[in-house]
């Protein structure tokens, strides 16, 4: 039998279960009663549970909004770990490291580019490669990959793909300096040289989209919204099969050091911080996210191309900021009242630090960070701000999107690809997929309510909300 | 039944069957396949040998999946079937060795969905079937 956990409500929209057992600390699920309903039917608490179990948690084991099952953490995993006796795992991480969003701003307005919409999707198709086994433009040499995984971005500027000023609006401008590629294993090279550059499947689109209501007027213009109907466009992405090797690469590797005989969960293999193997995991680790932060910046750079050719102009198309949703990293925090270096863990959470924090690019630092939360294809996506509330409440985090309800099987059973593209097209949302199952699989009602997600996200002040985005035009890997 | 998938919210979950660890592998590599295209429509006009090894059972699976994911990304290798394996006792854990026919990714394949990674997650071996879920 499994056990059965019941989370006790704290105040609106805060749940709390209770430090008992082998946990070392309480934790805590950020959600409405109705998300919580969904989160309870699979095993998000159990998950949680466990990560509260591990060794050198700081304060408590979090969930975010849209937390649904994942391995070893849950999808909406947060938790922090003191650096002298605490972990990293690559299951706090997850497969997909540095698996993010960026989103574009532009000049155009809704009505500018609706008699020009296919023809840009179909364009982007062609610019952008997506789907299962197919490789990148780019045929890159093991000298040049080694460069991609040191300088991230940066790279990708240096290379003609994109300006310097993309750099500034990038979640650590592009560019993790701890990493290593000695730390990469060569199965992890040899998945990574035929992909950059490229989309993949599953969850991951590129998506244009119309500006569909703006929240807060003031921080929207500082972020490039000025007006309803504004075009922009959302780029989701990752690490491709070079974060995927790498993650399991080190699994292997901690699992055979360390063990997991002590581990509720063996997906939960971790090694102590400071230890060798602990660092060389963070470098790979790092080097996975320059990687996926190059391959979105290739990814925008061809858009811009896109637009260009069509338009006329790609003037105006700036990068409002990109940020990743699956990563460890050394961040200082408040911890009851004493200002300490942790390490946080996001499974599926954006980073969403509040006015004034250093890590801000400069145009943005007194507003606070711009937060995008992806809607599931064919529903709004979030532009949001962060916050100081979510520095006190989730180590200055929040949700990272919808979260699935239904399975995969479930969505295909349930749709066929060619209704849920005729569906998307009854709602005035052009698609563009490699695959119809793929289609069905990603079907909107498979997921959680994003809207709900943001509304909790809004009203506990993880995030705050400040533009609702909607696609006019989807193509999906 | 050689395999069959069973239902889970986020990513791909099935049982493979057979009379043995090498049965069972086997299929759990054809059911892996399938999710992406299926297996039975796609030509073995390629061979490729396959040797990994586990510190035990499970880590054995996890690794000689994973090279399927390997071979596809890397010489974009798509698994017919699994024409023969060998699971031995090796010093503390076990060794594996299989060869696989297949082709290469060819627009003629369509390939529905991807798969990121191989996982632990209600990972089961046992000789008569094995329960895997991968990362999609």
């Amino acid at each position: 039998m499994e056990e059965k956990i019941e989370p006790r409500k704290k105040s609106e929209n805060v749940y709390e279960i209770a430090k008992s057992g082998a946990m070392k600390v309480p934790a805590y699920v950020y959600a409405s009663e109705k998300l919580l309903k969904k989160i309870r039917e699979d095993k998000t608490l159990i998950q949680l549970k466990n990560v509260a179990c591990l060794k050198g948690i700081i304060k408590h084991a979090l969930a975010m909004p849209d937390a649904h099952e994942g391995y070893g953490f849950p999808i909406g995993g947060v938790a922090a770990f003191d650096m002298n006796d605490g972990i990293i795992s690559p299951g706090g991480v997850g497969y997909d490291i540095n698996c993010g969003v960026r989103l574009l701003r532009t000049n155009w307005d809704y009505n500018q580019i609706l008699s020009k919409r296919k023809q840009l999707l179909e364009e982007t198709f062609k610019e952008v490669p997506a789907g299962v086994g197919k490789g990148g433009i780019t045929k890159l040499s093991k000298e040049v990959l080694m460069e991609v995984l040191k300088n991230g971005s940066e790279w990708a500027v240096e290379n003609g793909y994109g300006t310097k000023e993309d750099l500034n609006r990038t979640e650590e401008n592009g560019k993790m300096k701890a990493a290593d590629p000695r730390n990469v294993s060569s199965r992890s090279l040899a998945r990574g040289m035929p992909q950059l550059g490229t989309l993949g499947s599953g969850n991951h689109f590129l998506e244009i989209q119309k500006v569909d209501k703006i929240f807060d007027a003031e921080i929207a213009k500082r972020f490039g919204i000025d007006k309803e109907g504004q075009v922009t466009v959302m780029i989701h992405c990752g690490s491709r099969g070079l974060g995927h090797q790498l993650a399991s690469d080190y699994i292997k590797l901690i699992e055979d050091k360390y063990g997991y005989a002590n581990l509720p969960d063996r997906e939960l293999v971790n090694a102590p911080i400071n230890s060798d193997l602990g660092q060389q995991y963070y470098s790979g680790m790092c080097c996975a996210v320059n990687y996926a932060f190059a391959n979105r910046q290739m990814i925008m750079h061809w858009t811009r191309d896109v637009f260009k050719k069509v338009m006329g102009t790609d003037s105006g198309m700036d990068l409002v900021y990109d940020v990743c949703h699956n990563i460890a990293k050394f961040e200082e925090h408040d911890v009851d009242g004493e200002k300490r270096k942790v390490c946080v863990h996001r499974k599926g959470a954006t980073r969403s630090f509040g006015p004034g924090r250093e890590e801000i690019p400069e145009l943005y630092r007194n507003v606070g960070q711009p937060v995008l939360i992806p809607g599931s294809m064919g529903t709004a996506s979030y532009l949001l701000v962060g916050t100081k509330e979510a520095e006190k409440l989730s180590w200055g985090s929040t949700a990272h999107g919808a979260g699935r309800v239904m399975s995969r099987h479930a969505s295909i059973a349930k749709h066929s690809g060619e209704d849920v593209k005729r569906e998307l097209e009854a709602q005035n949302i052009e698609v563009k997929s490699t695959s119809w199952n793929g289609l069905a699989e990603e079907a909107p009602d498979a997921y959680k309510d994003v809207d709900e997600v943001v509304r909790v996200s809004h009203s506990l002040g993880l995030g705050k909300m400040v533009a609702r985005l909607v696609p006019i035009g989807v193509m999906k890997g | 039944m050689k395999y069959e998938f069973l239902e889970h919210t986020s990513d791909s979950k099935f049982r493979a069957y057979g009379k043995s660890f090498e049965e069972c592998f086997s299929n759990a590599a054809e059911a892996m396949a399938k999710i992406m295209t299926d297996p039975e429509k796609v030509e073995g006009k390629l061979t490729k040998s396959v040797q990994v090894s586990g510190t035990d059972l499970k880590q054995l699976l996890y690794s000689f999946l994973e090279e399927l994911l390997f071979l596809l990304d890397t010489q974009s290798f798509l698994l017919h079937k699994v024409s023969s394996m060998q699971i031995i006792p090796k010093g503390k854990g076990y060794f594996l060795s299989a060869t696989l026919s297949g082709d290469s990714v060819d627009d003629k394949y369509h390939i529905e969905t991807g798969i990121k990674a191989v996982t632990y997650m209600d990972m089961e071996v046992h000789e008569n079937y094995v329960q895997v879920v991968v990362d999609i």
